[in-house]
């Protein structure tokens, strides 16, 4: 690790401020991804622009009976808190379905929607790759890459985004709110993160300087129909190899609404609203979901390692949508094959 | 601002930081295990690194140094977190609970009797993180179930395979609690 500076910011006008007085210095707010990010050299601020204490941890109703939760409000206590338990249940199996509880008592909404892929060759600087180093190559399109993406990589990049929690609020049609040096803006979430293209360096479509002050959820939770399933190395505690945000909204035994997200298949969380068209007017039936599935995975293509994904995919989806047509969603703690 | 130069330094080589320059010490008031201290550490110093290296509190473990193993996990403000991963700097004006101060004066922690009643480690470098989980585990209440404990204890890994020791100590002491 470098040295750096440290700095604290009085409010979010300040926090912008300095950041664009010092375009190496970072933010920082929980670091629990930065500061392993740090340790490794993969990131090397000149400056940590302490944010933390800033008021942006609360989580308020919003006028059209939606919610709005501050960027620093920690995983931990989103996940469990009342309104995300009884209104957007799946947003905080998602939660609990990533990292380890000291993790996300640490780590800030707004950090997860920023934290960095995991791909190997990106952690190792002896390494090329462009997402650390634009121009330099990709060491896991031809190298080991199980972990890595089966839909909408680019030949300059093949890293998936991380995050459990931002496959559910893809899911769920969030917003993020931004503050910048031109002031606010609000980003639809299917817009926020990027898909690799030739500038894998980008992750989001944030602007310089620009910093992130909330989360907000529409009214539409999904409480009844859902399931957060999430398949990986490891029974807990490992990212995702394939994991599936479903939410249904049921008339009788017909789809009247659906939602369908999948992590660690994509450079972002992968929604595909086309295959939620498909199931929308359907018996809540195994044709019906085999059928999204299937579309959701037409453009799926792997790699040396990861073809598995593919099927792997298109089995979880199809028991995602079942666990959440029957309102029997996974909990978190349960690692049996339902 | 210039740069710190970045000279080629092996991998995991951290404590022994570069120093381009003399480091900026920053001052940081902590209450750690009930008592007020006052430090003054560079701003890469973790919490972690102030507490075994400046307040010589080595019951804290340095195991993986990035989060995946949680032996250095203590309680900030009552919660769980891993001292790897948080600058000493943003922790300013918390209270920090170590291994060291979980017991009250003279006795075992219900835990710490717990884990010696069910053999609950083997090496034992794990166990300080364990504990100081296993607390702020119960302290939230949302594990009932083994499989919750599991679940919920799962940012603490046991190289000795002490698991099913672990889980039954933790349901002890929460029978206790």
């Amino acid at each position: 690790m470098i040295n750096f500076q440290y700095a604290r910011a009085h409010d979010v006008a300040d926090a912008v401020r300095q950041m664009a007085a010092d375009p190496t210095a970072k933010f920082i707010a929980g670091g629990t991804n930065l500061i392993d990010l740090m340790k490794e050299d993969v990131e090397r601020p000149s400056r940590l622009i302490d944010i933390s204490r800033l008021p942006l941890k609360t989580i308020t109703e919003t006028a059209d009976g939606g919610l709005r939760i501050g960027a620093l409000v920690p995983n931990s206590d989103l996940a469990y808190h009342p309104l995300i338990e009884q209104r957007y249940p799946m947003l905080g199996s998602a939660i609990l379905a990533g990292a380890s509880q000291q993790l996300r008592n640490m780590a800030s909404i707004g950090g997860n929607l920023l934290q960095r892929t995991r791909c190997y060759y990106f952690y190792d600087i002896a390494t090329p790759c462009n997402k650390r180093e634009p121009g330099s190559g990709c060491s896991a399109i031809k190298g080991l890459n199980r972990i890595h993406a089966i839909l909408g990589a680019s030949e300059a990049c093949i890293a998936t985004h991380p995050s459990d929690m931002c496959v559910a609020l893809a899911a769920l049609d969030a917003k993020v709110h931004v503050t910048g040096p031109a002031g606010e803006r609000t980003i639809a979430f299917s817009q926020f993160h990027r898909l690799p293209g030739n500038a894998p360096q980008r992750d989001t479509n944030l602007q310089p300087s620009e910093i992130v002050t909330a989360v907000e959820l529409p009214a539409r939770g999904f409480a009844s129909n859902y399931t957060y399933l999430k398949i990986r190395d490891r029974l807990s505690y490992a990212f995702a190899l394939v994991s599936i945000a479903a939410a249904l909204e049921l008339e009788g035994a017909t789809i009247k609404e659906a939602r369908l997200a999948l992590g660690g298949v994509a450079h972002k969380p992968w929604r595909d609203t086309a295959a939620e068209a498909a199931l929308r007017g359907q018996a809540a039936d195994r044709a019906a979901f085999t059928h999204a599935a299937d579309l959701l995975l037409r453009d799926a293509r792997g790699y040396a390692h990861n073809s598995f994904k593919i099927e792997l995919a298109r089995r979880g989806i199809v028991r995602a949508l079942t666990q959440a047509a029957q309102g029997t969603p996974q909990p978190q703690s349960n690692k049996k094959i339902l | 601002m210039p740069r710190t130069s970045t000279l080629q330094v092996a991998p995991h080589a951290d404590h022994r930081r570069l120093r381009a320059r003399a480091p900026d010490k920053i001052p940081v008031a902590l209450t750690v295990n009930g008592t007020a201290t006052q430090l003054k550490v560079a701003p890469w110093t973790t919490l972690l690194d102030a507490l075994r290296d400046h307040l010589d509190l080595t019951g804290t473990k340095k195991g993986c140094d990035h989060g995946q193993c949680g032996a250095c996990t203590v309680l900030v403000d009552g919660r769980r977190i891993n001292s790897c991963l948080t600058f000493a700097v943003m922790m300013d004006g918390a209270t920090v609970t170590t291994i060291e101060g979980l017991a009250a004066t003279g006795a075992l922690h219900p835990l710490q009797q717990a884990f010696i009643d069910h053999d609950a480690f083997q090496c034992g470098y794990c166990t300080p993180g364990q504990i100081c989980s296993a607390a702020g585990l119960i302290a939230e209440g949302k594990a009932k179930s083994a499989d919750e404990i599991r679940e919920l204890m799962s940012g603490n890994i046991c190289r000795c395979g002490a698991y099913p020791n672990i889980v039954a100590a933790i349901r002890q002491a929460m029978g206790r609690s």
